[in-house]
């Protein structure tokens, strides 16, 4: 099996390399430069030519390239060439802050989602059922920036001049002076609620056809057969059955998932991966962006690895084979 | 996406739903999926009367199409209907009428530099279904033509073609959008000008440049397993040149399909102008879009003046949801083996 993860792992290599090529040459060809930025509105053709210089980026695009790969690799990567802060420990940061939203939301959205999901199949056509399909719709067609906005301006602004708070018990900005477990809540209980809303409406209805199409399988009629109480036969040998592809698809989204860190951290003004990657695209910063992609395209590859490997666990007919199959 | 609540919906239906699911997502996972799951299809489109009749029995998705073609209308007369100019000259007069809120004069309020909100909205969801509907159709006839030269001629072709596909697929859309829509002046390599993404024009090419892949994709699925059909064979054994074949034997039978993704486009494309704009690299004035209102009174925001996102964001989402609730209807009614 390890041998298969291997496989799969330095498959996407090749891609990711191929996405930062397109990436590289496309930010300096269409970007914005980070020389004429430096020198500030003067705009002096001389402290461009010599910023440039300084920054190497005279030097031709292949050139410049490589030598961020071998930065890359080497683990040192470089300097910000916008503000000469060290990208290891932007990146570094950026993770940190990034790490427990996304978490928090992947996982409230998947217990959501399931719960929703066996709840709606379990009674195809009911009332409830009907009502979450209503909900899924909305919740896909929902811009996540507005939501973000219409939540804050509920959750801070109204609900403290309704319930007469002297201050508002949720943060829509993070609180740099406050520390603790309560504190961490109150940060960021409304950017996992607005990043999780979409992830739920996607998530549930996957999980509520893929248990449908489970629930008409011969090992629930023979579960059924041997007397187990519907809420086993359904747990226990549906849901298992119906989750393995629902691995499979919340791996997938861990790509998708960025675009929306990206909004969520820009609406909360949190100083994430994706406040980041806005930071390094407007000003053309190609030293952080291009360890940016790397790093997380490795985070998207081993999501997915993960997903093959828990697959295998959850369903013993799958075998993860390496070349022709035995 | 979903079966309007009936049993047994296909696993994983759609794959430009689930890039609907977040239009960020759209961004940034140009939809693989999509291909397989659209790509089962029908063999015959089936006369109009029951494809109706079949629509019909979606209450959802009815309702999605009257909703949709009010907003249709409504942009349309915009110029009629909207008791104001949406982008003034700013004399003292309009600006006196600073930060009201609503009322029977400005139903909508006014924002901060005294426009009419009503008047904004309806010339902004003008700007998102032109957006929309372009972005839908350039994708559709750029998918079609690489998708279908690529299935039906197969070989060398369909090879190159399709690697053509993977390279756009590859490419994080976000990343791509924000340079190229941040850039006042876009040329191609220097070579000729493009237009700014700033206006409808530029912002329609730039969309539709990263949203016709699927499509692509999903064409060249249904050609490969058309041409093989006996119809197909038998155009051929009867002389039929390979246009005749393609445009009366094969594109009628993906119509279904060009349709669904069509649809789903629209929505994709308008939310993902609204993101763009929100992020500062969308429609700019004098064009008024719904993201780009958004984003002017984010600042409102934890004061009472924030009925200013309100409206905007009310009828991008409505908007959205109606597009997608059509494109949910019409797969199922195009394709009824699609529910299983």
């Amino acid at each position: 099996m390890w041998k298969y993860v291997a496989r799969r792992a330095l498959a996407s290599i090749p891609v990711l390399l191929l996405a930062s090529v397109l990436i590289f040459v496309l930010v300096r060809e269409f970007g914005a430069d980070p020389a004429r930025q430096r020198c500030g509105a003067s705009r002096d053709p001389v402290c461009i030519t010599r910023v440039r210089e300084q920054l190497g980026l005279d030097r031709t695009l292949p050139v410049q390239y490589v030598e961020e790969m071998r930065h890359f690799v080497t683990g040192n990567w470089g300097t910000s060439l916008r503000s000469d802060q060290s990208v290891n420990e932007l990146i570094g940061d950026a993770l940190r802050e990034t790490a427990p939203l996304a978490f928090w939301s992947v996982l409230l959205s998947l217990g959501i989602a399931v719960y929703i999901g066996v709840t709606s199949a379990r009674h195809p056509g009911s009332v409830r059922d009907h009502t979450y399909t209503v909900l899924a719709f909305a919740g896909i067609a929902m811009p996540t920036f507005w939501l973000g906005l219409l939540v804050i301006q509920a959750f801070t602004y109204e609900m403290q001049q309704r319930l007469h708070l002297s201050e508002p018990f949720f943060y829509s900005i993070p609180n740099p002076v406050g520390s603790g477990a309560l504190n961490s809540f109150r940060e960021l209980a409304l950017p996992v609620l607005v990043l999780s809303v979409q992830l739920v409406a996607g998530w549930s209805r996957y999980q509520r056809s893929a248990l449908i199409d489970e629930m008409h399988g011969d090992h629930i009629r023979t579960a059924r057969a041997k007397g187990l109480t519907e809420r086993r036969v359904v747990w226990k040998h549906g849901f298992r059955g119906s989750a393995t592809s629902l691995v499979t698809v919340v791996a997938i989204d861990a790509g998708a998932l960025i675009g929306g860190v990206v909004i969520t951290e820009r609406v909360f003004s949190r100083p994430g991966m994706g406040t980041l990657l806005l930071a390094a695209l407007r000003d053309g910063d190609t030293a952080v962006l291009l360890p940016w992609m790397l790093v997380v395209g490795v985070v998207v590859i081993l999501a997915n690895l993960f997903a093959d490997v828990l697959y295998a666990a959850l369903d013993p007919r799958v075998r993860l084979v390496t070349g022709r199959a035995s | 996406m979903s079966s309007f609540g009936e049993p047994g919906g296909p696993v994983r239906r759609s794959g430009v739903g689930e890039a609907t699911a977040t239009g960020t997502a759209a961004l940034l996972d140009s939809d693989v999926r999509t291909a397989d799951v659209l790509a089962r299809h029908p063999e015959d489109v089936p006369p109009p009367a029951s494809f109706l009749r079949r629509y019909a029995r979606h209450p959802l998705a009815v309702v999605g199409a009257v909703v949709l073609l009010i907003l249709i209308l409504a942009a349309v007369f915009a110029p009629v209907l909207a008791p104001a100019d949406p982008t003034p000259v700013l004399t003292t007069e309009v600006l006196t009428e600073a930060r009201q809120g609503p009322s029977w004069e400005h139903p909508f309020g006014t924002d901060k530099l005294g426009r009419d909100q009503l008047s904004r909205v309806l010339y902004g969801l003008r700007a998102s279904l032109v957006v929309g509907v372009g972005v839908a159709v350039l994708s559709v006839v750029a998918g079609v033509i690489i998708g279908s030269l690529a299935g039906w001629r197969g070989g060398w072709m369909d090879s190159l073609l399709m690697r053509f596909t993977d390279l756009f697929l590859v490419i994080p859309a976000l990343v791509v959008l924000l340079v190229v829509a941040n850039n006042p002046d876009p040329s191609f390599f220097g070579l000729f000008d493009l237009p700014p993404a700033t206006e409808i024009p530029g912002m329609v090419m730039l969309l539709a440049a990263l949203g016709w892949m699927p499509m692509a994709r999903i064409v060249r699925g249904e050609f490969l397993s058309l041409r093989e059909r006996d119809y197909v064979e038998a155009a051929r054994a009867a002389g039929a040149s390979d246009r005749r074949i393609v445009f009366t034997h094969l594109l009628p039978n993906t119509t279904g399909p060009i349709v669904v993704f069509a649809t789903l486009a629209v929505g994709i494309a308008i939310l993902n102008e609204a993101v763009l704009s929100f992020l500062g690299a969308g429609l700019q004035y004098p064009a008024v879009s719904l993201g780009q209102m958004i984003s002017d009174a984010e600042s409102t925001v934890g004061t009472d003046l924030a009925y200013l996102i309100l409206y905007p964001g009310l009828v991008l989402f409505v908007l959205v949801l109606a597009v997608n609730l059509v494109g949910d209807g019409l797969r199922d009614a195009i394709d009824p083996h699609s529910r299983g």
